[in-house]
């Protein structure tokens, strides 16, 4: 039993992050109580400070690393790392909503509030080292993340999605649990070192046990990841939940996800890595392919993006399957770059729908070079960011995974993890031919010009994505150091 | 900053400068933008003026990315130079022969132009293999744009098909670059060529098959090489004209361009024993192209195979591994882009006047234009091979060198140059001989002086290269001849190493 049960000074720091935006995501919650009739400006606002400060904490918790609270929660670079890209997801968020809801009328404060804790989640999914607090983070970002897929009440796309969300992530949800409580049974203990030294131990629990414990979990990971077979729910949620959700459903939380994954698979569960390997490299081609080949016969934008981050989910699973310390530096900095590109392009596409999506059709792009060249030419780099088109952060991110890969000597999955993206450039590119090569449809409503806080989403996903390519060292040097060794 | 990275670095400003740059004035701009970075580029000749300097000049090596270790490691050498120079005259011909006609939108055309430039010139003087990847995938994109939206009726699917070809073989060239890099640690081609070199770094043969064939793939469907030629004629042709020209002279020179740097030297034994088989491909592409190209009704698709079956040769003498066999290569590399792009431009002032590219538009152009035919007559002679004029002497020493290596493929070979005659002068007599249609006698005007410009310097080469050879061939021949000697040591290494019974790392050490 530990000795101290109060909590000192350090151990406030390291959670930090969570508690400002815990008090942020209250205080709007209280001010949309008390607000006066239509004073919703402030709401933007006091996230964004929120954010900012929770990011700003987040980093001064990694000048004092270690663990907290009994050993449930730990501060490191990899925490650290993905605790930032989560929030700035969420200031990304923050920034292209707002538009979108006044558009549709629906801004209220709720949705930031509800925004905020779902981040609460996600950064403490990304630094917890304890299976109960990563259960506990899941949760706390799954649930606002289902009321968030469905935040445009009145629409029944995002009825349906949230419904679908809700109900297949909670039966996910449950294997989770289960696979957590066998650990618990065979191990007894929740601590991921502690599993790991159990495992290791001459007497170590029956591997069969063990080994379907961590399926079980996989499970419940896989579903959050959208891996094959666990995707079904993914295109429906992002096709039918309001286009900025969608972006941060395919970014945030799936990068979260990926934190607990890489924790749990690589140090908890390394002692078995053989057992899992094979596994992972299948579910990895097998999610790569579907993603890719599903995406191909779409004609919805939204609906291709939401299989092409099936796919990226499959390039991220080749990173796991190396089971390496660099290649978990490769699906850190993969997952950096990848929030930027495809935030970026959900958001254009939430720009380009107009009032009530109404245009979310890849025809529905035609033209669009000639009426925004600026937000083209953005989506363009977001584009050939997924395509992995060099100078592009999507590039680097996919060298970087595959280079890892080949260390660990997966040279199929390798070859066949690139020829996959030969595939999938196809239907970037269609969204390219549609936006240059063909003319405006007169019939469309108007497009109005973008305002200034979906510009700064926009035009900084897209500056961040070729900073990313083209100087990738910043990033990449703290992912390298911050690899799960 | 040497001169070389001006050359690189100024197309790159051009582009940015372009993208700020008033609608109105773009077409002065990028025709400056584009004759100052030739003009610079002349300077890149000094060294190799009086005398042909080994190993590599105007060498930059900064780090680019400290970990892993990417460099940014260019150098120019005996091939690279005139490659480099071809781009960049290229480059302000191309924005010449684009004046008129490039229209809705014109400033992101002569955008794209600069951005593929950079990209080319990169291309050949990339040193470090990140870094040369690099540049091949971005000369893709600007390529991609110029094609898909100011290309012809079939400009999208041309476009992606394009696009998809290169890219599928590119994806193989990664894993190989970054299989070298796990083994060696560094992505740089001097460094990793001396280990090879040396015997420090030998691979397994299966390995190095593997590692060849998939540097082979991209590089052969770019060359295009038979049977991946496919996108070739669609491209072409769906291209507008100064795609055309930069496709057919430049980039399918980054194809025989990168067998002759990565292929040859980096797996010579590979390169060996696949040598028969390749040159069976070029040799059935030589003949193949040929035949095609006698049948098109469609002159731009006429070049586009003639293209297929000029490339074979330049294989052909790739895989002779003779010291005139691939001296021939690249003079036939250069020869081509200077007459090939001579032929698209001339084509596509045909097109500009009469809006057709059927050969059954046009005939009896002679009388209403003689300039025209004049200069389409050189460089039809120059494209047959007439001696004389520059495609002489690629082809002559191509077949040569061969000759040295096995005698029945230039036998079969030498079919091709026959049939290039046939099509050429065949497509000149129906086009231009007979008597003139009168949509022919009212819509084919003379050349224009803007014309001229553009072509008179191509003509000039022409002439010059195929009778000045020694201004253009011992750098060469200097460069070619380390790289047949990288190729051939490797050879009698393993050899001896395996008299000895050792591996390579114990021959090394033994030194």
């Amino acid at each position: 039993m530990p000795d101290n049960f109060m909590p000192t000074g350090v151990d406030y720091l390291r959670i930090l992050p969570e508690i400002i935006l815990t008090v942020t995501g209250t205080l709007i919650m209280l001010m949309e109580a008390m607000r006066k009739q239509k004073r919703t400006g402030m709401f933007a606002p006091v996230a964004t400070l929120g954010l900012i400060a929770a990011l700003i904490a987040a980093i001064a918790a990694n000048g004092s690393p270690g663990v907290s609270f009994n050993d449930m929660l730990i501060v490191d670079g990899f925490a650290t790392f993905f605790r930032v890209v989560v929030i700035v997801v969420g200031l990304l968020a923050v920034f292209a909503s707002t538009e979108y809801l006044r558009r549709e009328r629906s801004l209220g404060g709720e949705f930031y509030a509800l925004i905020l804790f779902s981040i609460v989640g996600q950064s403490i999914m990304s630094a917890a080292n304890e299976l109960i607090l990563i259960f506990i983070g899941l949760e706390i970002s799954s649930i606002a993340s289902y009321i968030l897929a469905g935040y445009l009440r009145d629409d029944k796309r995002n009825n349906e999605a949230a419904l679908k969300y809700f109900l297949l992530g909670s039966f996910a949800t449950a294997f989770l649990l289960y696979g957590i409580a066998w650990i618990y049974g065979v191990t007894g203990t929740t601590n991921i070192e502690e599993i790991r030294r159990a495992l290791m131990l001459p007497g170590a629990p029956s591997l069969a046990i063990t080994a379907a414990a961590a399926a079980l979990m996989f499970v419940g990971f896989g579903f959050k990841i959208s891996a094959v077979p666990f995707q079904i729910w993914a295109p429906d949620v992002y096709q039918g939940a309001p286009a900025p959700v969608a972006g941060f459903l395919t970014v945030g939380p799936k990068a979260a996800a990926f934190a607990i994954l890489l924790r749990t698979y690589l140090i908890a569960f390394g002692p078995i890595a053989d057992r899992w390997m094979p596994f992972v490299w299948g579910c990895a081609l097998a999610t790569m392919i579907v993603g890719n080949f599903a995406a191909i016969q779409q004609s919805n934008i939204k609906r291709m993006l939401a299989y092409s981050s099936i796919a990226h989910a499959g390039y991220v699973l080749v990173a796991v399957a190396a089971n390496s310390e660099i290649g978990s530096s490769a699906a850190m900095f993969y997952l950096a770059a990848y929030a930027f590109t495809n935030f970026g392009a959900f958001a254009v596409v939430a720009y380009v729908a107009r009032k009530g999506e109404k245009y979310t059709k890849i025809d529905d792009f035609a033209g669009l070079a000639q009426r925004q060249p600026g937000i083209a030419a953005m989506l363009t780099i977001f584009l050939l960011s997924l395509i992995g088109v060099p100078l592009t952060g999507g590039f680097f991110g996919k060298f970087y995974i595959f280079k890892a890969a080949l260390e660990s000597g997966l040279v199929w999955l390798t070859v066949l993890g690139l020829l996959n993206s030969a595939v999938a450039a196809y239907y970037y590119l269609r969204v390219l031919v549609v936006m240059y090569m063909k003319p405006p449809d007169p019939s469309q409503d108007a497009l109005p010009a973008a305002g200034p806080a979906l510009r700064i989403a926009v035009y900084g996903s897209g500056i961040a994505t070729l900073l990313l390519g083209i100087f990738p060292s910043f990033v990449l040097d703290f992912a390298a150091k911050a690899g799960l060794k | 900053m040497t001169i070389l990275d001006f050359v690189i670095f100024l197309p790159l400003a051009g582009f940015l400068l372009l993208l700020i740059c008033p609608r109105s004035i773009i077409r002065q701009a990028a025709l400056v933008i584009s004759l100052i970075v030739f003009a610079v580029s002349l300077l890149l000749l000094k060294p190799y003026w009086f005398a042909s300097p080994s190993g590599y000049t105007f060498s930059t090596n900064i780090s680019w990315i400290a970990s892993p270790s990417i460099h940014y490691h260019v150098g120019l050498d005996g091939l690279t130079l005139w490659l480099v120079l071809l781009t960049t005259l290229l480059t302000p011909i191309c924005v010449l022969i684009s004046w008129h006609h490039i229209r809705h939108p014109m400033k992101e055309f002569f955008v794209f132009l600069m951005l593929l430039e950079f990209g080319l010139v990169g291309v050949f003087v990339s040193l470090d293999l990140f870094l040369f990847y690099v540049f091949w995938e971005l000369a893709l994109v600007p390529m991609y744009f110029i094609i898909g939206m100011w290309g012809h009726d079939r400009r999208i699917y041309a476009s992606v098909k394009f696009f998809l070809y290169t890219m599928a073989g590119s994806m193989l060239m990664l894993v190989a670059i970054i299989y070298l890099y796990n083994q060696t640690g560094t992505f740089d081609y001097l460094e990793i060529l001396s280990r090879i070199e040396t015997g420090r770094l030998v691979f397994a043969p299966n390995v190095q098959h593997l590692l060849f064939l998939a540097f082979f793939v991209s590089f052969a469907i770019k060359v295009p090489l038979f049977p991946l030629h496919t996108w070739l004629p669609d491209a072409h042709v769906e291209a507008p004209a100064a795609g055309s020209v930069m496709l057919a002279s430049v980039m399918l020179k980054m194809g025989t361009y990168g067998l002759i740097r990565y292929c040859l030297p980096l797996f010579p034994d590979a390169a060996h024993e696949y040598a028969p088989w390749i040159a069976v491909l070029a040799i059935i592409g030589i003949i193949y192209g040929a035949l095609v190209a006698m049948v098109q009704p469609n002159l731009k698709k006429l070049v586009a195979y003639s293209s297929v079956s000029h490339l074979g040769f330049v294989v052909l003498g790739i895989f002779s591994f003779t010291q005139q066999g691939l001296d021939g290569a690249v003079y036939q590399m250069l020869s081509h882009g200077v007459s090939t792009g001579a032929l698209f431009i001339l084509v596509n002032y045909m097109y500009e006047r009469r809006h057709s590219l059927e050969i059954s538009a046009f005939g009896g152009v002679a009388t209403p234009a003689p300039n025209l035919a004049i200069v389409f007559l050189i460089t039809t002679l120059a494209s047959i091979g007439l001696p004389m004029l520059n495609n002489f002497i690629g082809e002559y020493l191509v077949l040569q060198g061969t000759a040295h290596a096995n005698f029945a493929w230039t036998a079969f070979a030498a079919v091709g140059v026959i049939l290039s005659a046939c099509y050429m002068l065949w497509l000149y007599q129906r086009a231009f001989y007979g008597k003139a249609s009168e949509g022919v006698a009212h819509h084919m005007h003379d050349l224009t002086a803007r014309e001229w410009i553009a072509i008179l310097p191509l003509l000039a080469l022409m002439v010059w290269m195929g009778t000045f050879t020694q201004s253009f061939l011992p750098p060469i021949s200097a460069q070619n001849a380390r790289i047949l000697e990288q190729t051939q040591k490797l050879k009698i290494e393993r050899v001896e190493n395996q008299k000895a019974g050792g591996t390579g790392t114990e021959v090394a050490r033994a030194r």
